[in-house]
């Protein structure tokens, strides 16, 4: 696998659109290749090279490409977008849509990022070492199928509408998590190693979710079920089961209805 | 002598009131009267005649005093700020017509601004719900003629919209509520025992901030699902009996305002406010209608969705259509230093948005399109008096049901002073001079 490396030399004054940091449009690309793709700010086109140093050269196909981004990319949107493949690592904090509309590849930040990220994500891993912002793994506006697979781990916390309209993948927070939680959710699976506030699966109707914590407020859609004892992310408890949201349709398998369902552990 | 001009439309809040008889003085020039319209509507035509009216543009000086400028210079100026911006932001639109919006709208692409309404502090999460779930929603009218279960949730239109419940809601006899409120249950949910609560059959008070849980809880009781004893501050009794209340309706329509598009939740308040309106519709006949405020904020998302397709928080930067509250929403625009210029027209973040926003417009190279002095346009460089839409010129607005009405001209704005419209086109030719230049 090849290796390109991008630091950071200026800061923009305003945001920057670099859709150009995923290995699938670095692939086969040399660094002053790279030095010359586009990079949006507002309006105007600029280049990568005007604001980042390029060291390195990418593979000849995403797969063996990673990119390394030194520095504070905190103003900076849609790194990982749309990857297919290969591996990013972010040495440093991102900005909005880190991995959304992800299909494959490995996305690993040893910082925080911002909201939106994992936008209807459909494959590939993202493991963030700080903190996610708001709608994590959700759908974008209007879409009611969001999160469709792969697998997300945060160890930090988790900002509000986490999962809404999920129907697939994983996604474990090893911290807290704001309110809404799997919403609207039909499939997939949260984990929550830390505390929940409320609104956790409010109108879901498949998908699980297991809490570790507590839950400041309960959906009183969720009906308690039974207890069980399970391993979750290399944990063995005792959970408490809930099945809901009561007020959403369910699907039914050979006669029986199928609820979302919510695990706290004991 | 005076003259009386008739079925005048109000342009003040979203219900767009079209009774309004307004006396003027014979030469057409003064307004003497305000009948039926509420007082803040009456007020509004009152003020037009205002003698401490600003009638010419001005521009601030570095003193931080202002100085009167033409129209020319206004326009040139506001042109030079939009073309220099890498991303200037356009925000306001709600309380002007709908043919300015379409002439600001060129001007957005032109510069590659972005174009937010007063939803965006509103209803804009009302409008994300509809893109998650639909809306089964009715005029105003049917509301009159059919509706026999009112509910006000979030919202109190004795203070915000007061003719809303004489029209349309509370008191009038229609076509099948010919007893008028007694052919009518309310059922106000408030947190707060507000004025409008004061008229209700039913007043559900909800803890603050418990809104969603509450309409869960709604849906399970439909279903006749278990609940448990207490939900959102409510004992299960209580929602039992309002589930059965509005079940036994016959037509059953739910107002909803701030109190639960910006409180906790947001979008998602309403969207399952949807959920339950849709649950309905399989008792009875049920539909949901959001109280907007501004006049013609109805008609600035009606505009930019057959324009752009999107109602609120358009970025065309870029060159095309995108669109993501949380990203491309004026609030956030400011707060995280995304935007370079700003432009009001037609609202007043300086006393809508919180400090930190209104300090970035303070910042800014900005423009603020208003007939009066507002806060917005004491924070900003420039700021360009126009004639009043609905009172001193016509123009198309949008009911908060999503009826059109043409406004009216009542009588003549003060000598020299442009319509919105008219100072829009200016820029727009100053706009396309600066970049027909620079190509």
């Amino acid at each position: 696998m090849e290796t390109v490396t991008i630091t950071i030399t200026k800061q923009p004054e305003l945001f920057l659109e670099a859709e150009c940091f995923i290995p699938d449009a670095l692939a086969g690309k040399t660094a002053e290749e790279i030095a010359e793709l586009p990079v949006h700010i507002g309006r105007t086109t600029e280049k990568v090279g005007d604001y980042f140093t390029v060291q390195g050269a990418a593979g000849a196909t995403a797969e063996e490409t990673k990119l390394v981004l030194n520095g504070d990319f905190s103003r900076v949107k849609y790194i990982g977008s749309k990857m297919t493949a290969g591996e990013v690592v972010v040495n440093g904090d991102a900005d909005m849509y880190v991995g959304a509309w992800m299909k494959g590849g490995k996305i690993t930040v040893n910082g925080s990022i911002g909201h939106f990220a994992a936008t209807s994500m459909e494959g590939g891993e993202i493991h963030v070492t700080g903190n996610a912002g708001n709608y994590l793994a959700a759908s974008y506006r209007g879409d009611w199928r969001g999160m469709k697979g792969g697998r997300i781990v945060v160890d930090g916390n988790v900002g509000s509408d986490c999962g809404t309209f999920m129907v697939g993948g994983e996604i474990v927070v090893g911290g807290n998590i704001d309110v809404h939680v799997m919403t609207h959710a039909d499939g997939g699976k949260v984990v929550i190693k830390g505390n929940a506030k409320s609104r956790l699966g409010g109108q879901a109707s498949r998908g699980e979710m297991y809490v570790f914590g507590t839950v400041d407020v309960m959906m009183p859609g969720y009906k308690f079920a039974r207890e069980e004892e399970l391993e979750v992310e290399g944990q063995k408890a005792v959970f408490a089961v809930y099945n809901g949201d009561l007020g959403e349709r369910h699907p039914t398998r050979k006669g029986e209805t199928i609820y979302a369902k919510l695990y706290l552990k004991k | 002598m005076t003259k009386l001009v008739t079925d005048v439309i109000c342009p003040f809040c979203g219900t767009l009131c079209d009774d309004i008889i307004v006396k003027v003085s014979d030469d057409g020039k003064q307004i003497l009267e305000v009948e039926n319209a509420c007082a803040i509507g009456a007020e509004k035509f009152l003020h037009a005649q205002s003698p401490d009216r600003i009638t010419r543009p001005r521009m601030k000086q570095e003193n931080g005093e202002w100085k009167e400028v033409t129209y020319e210079e206004a326009a040139k100026y506001t042109a030079k700020i939009l073309c220099d911006a890498k991303k200037p932001l356009m925000y306001g639109w709600s309380s002007t017509s709908c043919e300015a919006q379409s002439t600001g709208h060129m001007i957005a692409e032109k510069v590659g601004g972005i174009v937010d309404n007063t939803a965006t502090v509103c209803h804009g999460p009302s409008l994300i719900a509809v893109h998650d779930v639909g809306i089964p929603s009715c005029t105003l009218g049917e509301v009159k003629n059919r509706a026999d279960r009112i509910v006000f949730w979030g919202c109190n239109p004795a203070h915000a919209h007061p003719r809303h419940m004489s029209r349309y809601s509370i008191f009038p006899r229609g076509f099948f509520t010919v007893k008028g409120q007694k052919s009518r249950k309310i059922i106000v949910v408030d947190p707060r025992p507000t004025d409008t609560a004061s008229l209700a059959d039913m007043h559900v008070q909800v803890e603050q901030g418990r809104d969603y849980e509450l309409l869960d809880a709604l849906r399970v009781a439909f279903k006749g699902e278990e609940l448990p004893d207490m939900i959102a501050g409510v004992p299960k009794e209580k929602v039992y009996e309002l589930a059965e209340l509005l079940k036994e309706g016959r037509f059953v329509t739910i107002f909803f305002g701030m109190g639960v598009t910006h409180s906790l939740g947001k979008n998602h308040n309403i969207d399952i406010a949807i959920a339950v309106t849709a649950d309905l519709n399989k008792y009875t006949k049920a539909s949901i209608i959001p109280m907007r405020g501004h006049y013609n904020v109805t008609g600035s998302g009606q505009v930019l969705g057959w324009q752009f397709g999107f109602p609120f928080c358009v970025d065309l930067s870029r060159g095309f259509a995108r669109y993501n509250p949380g990203e491309t929403s004026s609030n956030d625009l400011l707060q995280r230093g995304e935007v370079d210029a700003s432009f009001v027209i037609g609202s007043d973040p300086g006393s809508h948005f919180p400090f930190k926003s209104v300090k970035k417009i303070y910042d800014l190279p900005s423009v603020c399109i208003d007939p009066h002095m507002t806060p917005t346009a004491a924070v900003s460089k420039c700021h360009v008096p126009v004639a009043l839409v609905g009172i001193e010129v016509a123009g198309s607005c949008y009911r908060m049901d999503n009826v059109p009405i043409e406004s009216r001209k009542v009588v003549d704005a003060p000598e020299g002073m442009l319509t919105d419209a008219e100072f829009l086109e200016m820029v727009l030719e100053e706009v396309n001079k600066i970049k027909g230049a620079a190509a």
